[in-house]
């Protein structure tokens, strides 16, 4: 686990030691998941969920763009991979990946025109943007309109492998999971990612010192819709369907809060924020109906007012303060 | 008559149409630019402001008998109100920190009052009728011109034109355009700003729920108009750059006009034209058509 290791190398002391077990056992709880009582279903959505953040958070926390129109790669990847998989008749695997690729190009596209503005104006673009795509699923002719794309089959991976069974399927789930999790702590700690981080915090300077800024922020960003994606295609073969409400607004800023509630510019933040976010969806949407996006609304201003370090971040700035630094 | 084989009435029927659309844009774009400039925040809950004006014009009616008149005076000073206690006691602690915040927090207030509304009144559609001084049409020879619509035109072409003169040739508006460029310095000259740049708020509010009630008998009444006229306003402010005020109103009128005659001739296109427009002046002139590179 030398990469997990990276992650906590930057901290010191009592603080790396507690990040290190609660690394290890957020992912022996992971491990043991089905075997506890944990809903299979629900637990590989969330994974999904906590991808599509992890990877948004590399563009905000580790870029410092806010996309405000996730949800539109996730969406596109969704269909791709569900239409790919239901009428073509492709394996899972091959789906995911055309799925990851489709919602690569479509960030490609936008990011290019996207990185033209800075700042608030490239959320702004985004969003429009991401708008765009969504009218163009609403009246796209393979999506089923309102109806959605229904009855993906699961499939068998590599031909060979039935995923009908939650359990199997949630492994895989997992493994991806895992997969992109260091595959973002290697990116960070690359110096590709430390010139990212350099964009960050001082865009000018990072130009002025001989970067092509729009380049490194184009690749980011390339990268962080084709994770997106990644998350999509994944929930599309989970779940068996792709609907709009996969490429709806709404989902772009869920995703923005899972980052910002469970810390951004972390790396567990946004799978705490993800877990957190969906478990309440599931949980409270039986108990209090419509009502539902109120509560989040709430958090989202709870958490811009008083809470923008997320948990992860506070945590961190307590353990600092308790080792008084 | 015909134009490009489509009969003259349609066409001008949506063009018309088109005009009344624009009109909403270039009011709120223009409120997004003003709170934009004073406060560094894109106000996201502008679309949800726009939406409680329209649902106070239709509970005034609905449940204490309030005429259009009234709800046009009504509806601007309670959602104002509203919005000045946002501000004091929400928007007020993000001047200091990244302008993300300020769009983040706007964007949950959205989603509660939509989720309030939505809980309220459902997700289905109210309509509101035209006032009877209103209602009709007048026959101008070569179209019939639906009066309501000319009146939406005309009074928010008024109140744009006001907000431009108040902005940009009066003693206040000459404040507030210092308070952009300089706030510490205004404030040293012994001008209150918090109390300016709350009363901004509260106006570029009190200016979105004016276009709701406006927009009231026009549209059907939903809780989630807001927000789906939002993003497109976005692409406006885009499109038209945040720097003057003129401008934001000219871009707003120009893409509605643009999304009346894509209804005329490719209806498919119609609810994505904004955006692609958007992406052309994005890659020929990034800061916008109106917008000062910085």
């Amino acid at each position: 686990m030398s990469t997990a290791t990276t992650a906590v190398r930057d901290l010191s002391g009592d603080l790396a030691r507690y990040s290190k077990w609660a690394l290890y056992a957020g992912f022996a709880i992971l491990l043991a998941a089905p075997f506890i009582g944990l809903y299979p279903v629900f637990m590989m959505t969330a994974l999904c969920f906590a991808i599509f953040a992890c990877a948004f958070n590399l563009l905000l926390g580790f870029t410092g763009l806010l996309s405000f129109g996730h949800a539109a790669y996730l969406g596109a990847a969704a269909y791709a991979t569900g239409w790919l998989v239901k009428e073509a008749h492709l394996t899972p695997e091959l789906g995911v990946l055309a799925g990851t690729l489709i919602a690569g190009l479509c960030g490609l596209v936008i990011g290019l025109i996207a990185i033209r503005r800075q700042g608030i104006y490239f959320a702004m673009v985004t969003l429009a943007m991401a708008q765009m795509i969504y009218f163009v699923f609403l009246q796209a002719p393979f999506t089923g309109g309102e109806d959605g794309l229904q009855g993906v089959p699961r499939g068998k991976l590599f031909g060979l492998i039935p995923l009908a069974d939650d359990r199997v399927l949630y492994y895989v789930v997992l493994a991806v999971f895992v997969a992109v999790f260091l595959f973002i702590i290697r990116i960070v700690h690359s110096p590709y990612g430390q010139v990212l981080k350099a964009i960050r915090e001082n865009e000018p300077r990072a130009i002025s010192l001989g970067y092509d800024v729009d380049r490194y922020k184009l690749l980011a960003f390339v990268l962080s819709t084709m994770l997106a994606g990644l998350a999509g295609s994944l929930k599309t073969v989970v779940v068996g369907f792709a609907t709009l409400s996969d490429a709806h607004w709404s989902l772009s800023g869920e995703v923005v809060l899972m980052t910002l509630l469970g810390g951004m510019s972390t790396f567990a933040g946004p799978v705490i924020g993800a877990f957190t976010i969906i478990g309440l969806q599931n949980f409270l949407a039986d108990q209090v109906g419509s009502w539902i996006n109120v509560i989040i609304g709430v958090i989202f201003v709870v958490c811009v007012v008083a809470f923008r370090r997320g948990f992860v971040g506070e945590l961190r700035a307590w353990q600092q303060r308790r080792n008084g630094r | 008559m015909e134009i490009f084989g489509i009969p003259i009435q349609a066409f001008l029927g949506q063009l018309l149409l088109g005009l009344v659309n624009g009109s909403f844009y270039a009011m709120l774009s223009l409120g997004l630019a003003v709170i934009f400039g004073l406060l560094g925040i894109v106000n996201f809950a502008h679309g949800a402001l726009y939406m409680i004006g329209a649902y106070v014009a239709w509970i005034g009616m609905e449940k204490f008998g309030i005429n259009y008149w009234m709800s046009l005076l009504l509806a601007p000073l309670i959602v104002g109100a509203l919005g000045v206690a946002v501000e004091r006691s929400l928007l007020k602690h993000l001047y200091k920190i990244d302008p993300i915040y300020g769009l983040l927090l706007t964007f949950g207030l959205a989603l509660i009052a939509e989720g309030v509304f939505r809980d309220q009144f459902g997700v289905s559609g109210q309509s509101y009728s035209v006032p009877e001084a209103l209602s009709g049409a007048t026959n101008l020879g070569f179209m019939v011109l639906p009066n309501y619509r000319a009146w939406v035109v005309f009074a928010s072409l008024a109140v744009c034109l006001g907000t431009w003169f108040v902005i940009e040739r009066t003693r206040l508006g000459a404040y507030l355009r210092a308070g952009t460029e300089n706030p510490a310095l205004v404030q040293a000259f012994g001008i209150n700003v918090p109390v300016m740049v709350m009363l901004t708020y509260g106006a570029g509010a009190g200016l979105a729920a004016l276009a709701g009630v406006l927009a009231a008998p026009v549209i059907q009444i939903t809780p989630l108009m807001g927000s789906n006229l939002i993003i497109i306003v976005f692409a406006v402010v885009v499109i038209g750059g945040m720097g003057s005020i003129l401008g934001s109103i000219l871009t707003g009128l120009a893409l509605g006009l643009i999304e009346g005659l894509t209804k005329v001739f490719y209806p498919e296109a119609s609810s994505i034209v904004v955006f692609v427009i958007m992406a052309i002046v994005l890659m020929i002139r990034p800061a916008g058509l109106f917008g000062k590179e910085k």
